[in-house]
């Protein structure tokens, strides 16, 4: 067929002059392997706090504590906070498709013992919390009803705190001090490692809530309530049934707007895609910009390359080459070369983002979706600044052609 | 002679160039007829008008006035296009300067025509180009490229890659201009051949030292022809034949006149 026999001279045109080649080929890989890079620091992100929001479990409802309108002025989230622990007691007494809840307090302490002491973050929460969360026990056990009824001074600590304190993993059935008070500690989570971006969640101790709100911390408001469903598919019902008990436990009248929000897993991943998605897309538009000079780099190079060869395109045309064939010959070039400057932008891209990964430890995903965007866009910038050139060198006249030296 | 066709009728041709407010007339009225099998000459000073003359038959450039059959079609008035294939598959074209691709190998650049044939007649383009490399004699130089090749072996490589799709006519404008003495004679040599075999050919010199190889010689002057006379031409195989006799290594053509004259 007669175009197949001109991608091969175009091919051939490639292959001969690599110097060329490769410099019109620059813009578009440095062009490419940017985007793909950029996308994959934008993306990486992404998932990760998709995976951090994942992991709170897909039966998972989360309280916090709403905006409230004060006379009329909007005070913000938090502006006031309201929840509290009979909040708490109300959706476990009065729930039916609730099948744990716990409130959580945090404070943020040295904790003494062992070997010495170590400055970490202690939850208070309720027996419920480690069957919301999803978490194991690797020795002991985690406190009972009446640990938490009554605020005994026990504690459960996370793998990195029991590492540092208790070397010999003998952590269980010693006594550490928090904020001069003596906590029994009777287990030890199990080891959840890092989050991608290198939050260690194993540095949290768990301890009943009245024993941190009445022994550790004069902090008695509830940042937020956990709760979660028996099952996936209560959760719409459930979100419904959350805000009639929390309505009613806070007493607000029928025109009183909601001082409290209620979020499932959806929802809070949705809240934090809004602003990574943002930020990808702002990557994405830098990089796109570096394609765009690429493009015209391209350009550039054919439009001086059709100057170069214009003794080239007069002797094609004299031995009988029709304009259209040089115009598709040098499209051809163009689209070869940018498709081809594509596909090793994509492999720097990709290898540069996985050198990030292993290097600095960012979450980089690099998705086919990207590299194929990328490799389509590169052929449609080959065809777009390859057109202008190719034309110019088909509309040569063969006469001309030849006499240019 | 009487039973020759005509490969080419020129009728009143004429050729106005415009540049700027003055106008060149190249050619004011050229009426000439080539024969199948013919060998001929265009002669005359410089700016006569002979390379225009020749982009005209050659299919490269498009008369101001009057007609021109080549094969019984009317070149005259044929778009871009239909002259494009007219170029690739009626006319083989050598250049003074041989303009050939460089870095492309000489099978590659003598197949190059057949990549622009859409009539496809010939179907197996390595073999044609191959077989027209053979018939100038570098079937062994296949693979060096031009610049790996002397100036009258790069000039046989466009004689081949003018052959290459068997056209009805070979124009060769200057051909001979770059190459010294007996590299002349060679490439005149190789003409002759291929005339000897059927191959109509025109070709455009300056020198009667190339001209008295021809079987008639078409004299130009200001765009219009004063003289048209068949001749008995001087075969190149003897010349070159005793030139290598000789032994000289690069005889000029005043030693080789004075030869002759013995
Ligand atoms: N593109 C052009 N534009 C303007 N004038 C031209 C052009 N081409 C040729 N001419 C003029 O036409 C006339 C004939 O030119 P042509 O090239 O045909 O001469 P020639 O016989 O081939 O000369 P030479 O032996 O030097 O090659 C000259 O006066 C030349 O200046
Ligand atoms: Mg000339």
């Amino acid at each position: 067929m007669h175009s197949l026999r001109l991608i091969k001279v175009a091919g051939k045109s490639i292959v001969k002059n690599k110097m060329r080649t490769l410099l019109t080929m620059l813009g578009i890989i440095i062009g490419v392997g940017a985007v793909i890079v950029m996308v994959a620091i934008g993306e990486g992100a992404q998932s990760q706090i998709e995976n951090q929001i994942k992991n709170l479990g897909t039966n998972m409802l989360v309280i916090t504590p709403g905006t409230s309108n004060a006379g009329g002025v909007n005070q913000g989230a938090s502006s006031f906070n309201r929840l509290n622990i009979d909040d708490s007691e109300k959706i476990r007494n009065e729930s039916a498709f609730i099948a744990g809840v716990s409130p959580v307090v945090f404070t943020r302490t040295q904790i003494v013992g062992g070997t010495g002491n170590w400055r970490s973050t202690i939850h208070g929460v309720t027996t419920e919390y480690v069957t919301i969360r999803d978490w194991e026990l690797t020795s002991g056990r985690f406190f009972d009803a009446s640990e938490e009824r009554t605020g005994k001074k026990v504690i459960v600590l996370g793998a990195t705190i029991a590492e540092n304190l208790f070397p010999n993993g003998d952590a269980v059935g010693t006594r550490v001090l928090v904020r001069n008070v003596p906590m029994d500690v009777i287990g030890v989570l199990e080891k959840k490692g890092q989050t991608p971006d290198g939050n260690d969640q194993d540095d949290v101790a768990l301890a009943p809530v009245l024993t941190v709100q009445r022994r550790l911390s004069n902090w008695t408001f509830i940042r937020q309530i956990l709760a979660n469903t028996y099952s996936p598919d209560d959760i719409d019902e459930a979100q419904v049934e959350l805000r009639a008990i929390m309505r009613e436990s806070h007493g607000l009248a029928e025109w009183e707007p909601d001082d409290f929000e209620i979020k499932n897993q959806d929802q809070l991943s949705e809240a934090a895609q809004g602003t990574t998605e943002v930020m990808t897309m702002l990557l994405a538009a830098i990089a796109s910009i570096s394609l765009l000079v690429g493009g015209i780099g391209i350009m550039n190079i054919m439009l001086v390359s059709v100057t170069e060869r214009t003794r080239e395109i007069g002797i094609r045309m004299a031995i009988g080459a029709r304009g259209a064939d040089v115009l598709t010959q040098f499209l051809i070039e163009s689209i070869v070369m940018s498709i081809l400057g594509g596909a090793i932008g994509v492999a720097i891209g990709v290898g540069g983002a996985n050198l990030l990964g292993t290097t600095m430890g960012w979450n980089t995903v690099v998705n086919s979706q990207t590299v194929m965007i990328a490799l389509i866009f590169s052929g449609a910038v080959g065809i777009f600044f390859g057109f202008y050139p190719a034309r110019k060198a088909a509309a040569l006249n063969p006469i001309d052609a030849l006499r240019f030296e | 002679m009487s039973e020759k066709r005509a490969v080419i009728k020129v009728r009143e041709i004429r050729k106005t160039y415009q540049m700027g407010k003055t106008k060149v007339h190249a050619l004011q009225g050229v009426d000439f007829t080539v024969l199948q099998g013919e060998l001929v000459a265009i002669m005359g000073a410089s700016g006569s008008g002979k390379s225009t003359l020749m982009n005209i038959i050659g299919g490269l450039d498009y008369p101001t006035s009057g007609s021109y059959v080549l094969d019984d079609i009317e070149i005259s008035k044929l778009g871009k296009n239909d002259l494009a294939d007219i170029r690739n598959q009626k006319i083989g074209f050598v250049f003074q300067g041989f303009n050939l691709l460089a870095r492309t190998s000489a099978l590659e650049n003598t197949e190059l025509p057949l990549l622009y044939d859409r009539s496809n007649r010939i179907k197996k383009h390595r073999e044609a180009a191959r077989r027209s490399l053979e018939r100038v004699g570098l079937g062994d130089r296949a693979d060096h490229h031009p610049n790996e090749l002397s100036g009258g072996q790069q000039q046989r490589v466009a004689i081949a890659r003018a052959l290459v799709t068997n056209p009805a006519l070979v124009l060769a404008d200057e051909p001979t201009g770059n190459l010294d003495s007996r590299t002349t004679v060679e490439v005149m040599k190789l003409f002759q051949e291929l005339n000897d075999e059927g191959v109509t050919i025109i070709l455009v010199t300056h020198e009667d030292e190339v001209a008295r190889y021809a079987k008639r010689i078409v004299e130009l002057r200001d765009g219009k022809i004063i003289r048209d006379v068949p001749q008995e031409p001087d075969s190149a195989a003897d010349d070159l034949a005793e030139l290598v006799a000789r032994g000289a290594d690069d005889p000029t053509i005043e030693e080789l006149e004075t030869a002759d004259a013995d």
